[in-house]
């Protein structure tokens, strides 16, 4: 396998794999949203300590 | 005796005697790099010690890169072993705010984009003529991402570090003046007027702290060559948001990083030797350097047109260019742009969503493309 096609397999890997990761991490991020909602007492609350 | 006198005189000669062209071009290049620094501002924390390191490892017979040499020490033990970019990470962890993404995850997305440019100007660098691992070393300075950079060529292509690290920092302060023309020439002066709308609720502080623990379980499982960057990063940022551990995060984001930075800023220095540092091939690293934060920034901003496309005209493109791991410089650009085109659009919350989104996504790209080099048996 020549050099330039590795370079072909990282950059197709590479340009594909960080954007399906980042999209995996929005997934997340929105479930995590689900499980951790943010409340207003919360803000109160650190208004309070402020 | 008086043989002995002009031996002792000569000795005090022969440091001006054993200076090449080649020192004194760089030294002068030093210099322009202080003058850079200390006059015009550009990333002062890195320049000036890489400034000075360049002017002392010039000088004849000091021998600070040889075997005993001071900078021999400091680059063996931080550059050689990657310590340095590593400790660095804890400290922008710890200085790094995730909210603005957190409040609109899809911006992370234009994270991704801005990485474009590693991948295509790794095969441009290929068809030069550079070999795999000279070329993966100098796409990696479109992660405009300083210890990434450093992190990745300290491990493939160590006698390249000199010139990718000056690229990467370089480029990184000259974003301000690269990123504009671009973002002007592909959007339309109704796209860098689209104003954004601000989310009401907020994100809350659990959210906060699982978020970089579960970042780095998931991308350490799907590329675990990067767990050392990704991880330190997220330490530090897990650091400042539980809030539990002020003084370490204190001391991460000031005596850490300061004296870290020192140290790899004097390292850098050090690798650029003349007859190293003077080479044909230095200049066309710059170059192709120049050309993936350019290519990072077309990617963004593209994408950032697909997104509003998306959307029926919610995302101001413009946003996409803020999409690489230059931070917070290049949410600014972004937030300059904008309020240039309409003086009450304020993008800079967004820009700073993209911004973090870039950080761990230049993190992502480099490990991605790590790992699947010791995947193919390369790495």
């Amino acid at each position: 396998m020549s050099n330039f096609s590795y370079g072909l397999v990282i950059t197709v890997i590479g340009m594909g794999g960080t954007v399906v990761s980042l999209w995996l991490i929005t997934l997340v991020v929105d479930l995590l949203k689900r499980a951790f909602p943010y409340r207003e007492s919360e803000e109160k609350e650190r208004k309070e300590v402020v | 005796m008086l043989d002995l006198i002009q031996i002792g005189l000569g000795s005090l000669a022969l440091g001006l005697k054993a200076l090449t062209v080649q020192n004194v071009i760089m030294i002068a290049v030093g210099c322009g790099l202080l003058y850079l620094g200390i006059s015009k501002d550009y990333e002062p924390l890195l320049l000036v010690p890489i400034g000075f390191g360049a002017v002392l490892v010039n000088i004849p017979l000091a021998e600070l890169m040889g075997e005993e040499g001071l900078l021999r020490h400091f680059y063996d033990f931080g550059v050689i072993t990657e310590i340095f970019p590593c400790l660095i990470f804890i400290g922008i962890g710890a200085m790094t705010d995730f909210t603005p993404l957190l409040e609109n995850p899809r911006i992370l997305l234009l994270g991704a984009a801005g990485q474009f440019g590693i991948f295509l100007t790794l095969l441009l660098a290929l068809l030069l003529g550079f070999n795999l691992m000279d070329s993966i070393a100098i796409g990696v300075i479109g992660a405009c991402d300083g210890p990434t950079s450093i992190y990745v060529t300290s491990k493939y292509a160590p006698h390249l570090l000199g010139a990718v690290s000056v690229a990467a920092y370089s480029y990184m302060a000259l974003v301000p003046l690269i990123q504009p023309p671009i973002m002007r020439m592909l959007t339309t002066d109704r796209e860098r007027k689209i104003k954004m709308s601000y989310p009401e609720k907020s994100v809350s502080k659990a959210l906060k702290i699982v978020f970089p623990l579960v970042v780095t379980v998931v991308t350490c499982l799907i590329a675990p060559m990067g767990t050392p960057l990704m991880g330190m990063l997220m330490l530090g940022n897990l650091m400042k948001e539980s809030g539990v551990v002020s003084r370490l995060t204190k001391a991460s984001e000031n005596e850490l990083a300061n004296i870290v930075t020192l140290l790899l800023g004097l390292s850098i220095g050090a690798t650029m030797e003349g007859a190293a540092f003077l080479k044909p091939q230095t200049l066309l690293i710059l170059g192709l350097g120049f050309l993936a934060i350019c290519l990072d920034t077309v990617a963004g901003v593209l994408f950032g047109k697909l997104m509003c496309f998306l959307t029926k005209g919610k995302v101001n493109p413009l946003i996409g260019a803020a999409g690489i791991s230059a931070y917070p410089m290049a949410a600014r650009v972004v937030q300059t742009e904008g309020r240039r085109y309409d003086s009450s659009n304020w993008l800079l919350m967004h820009a700073m969503g993209a911004n973090t989104g870039g950080q761990v996504g230049s993190i992502m790209a480099a490990a991605i493309m790590l790992s699947v080099l010791k995947g193919l048996g390369l790495g």
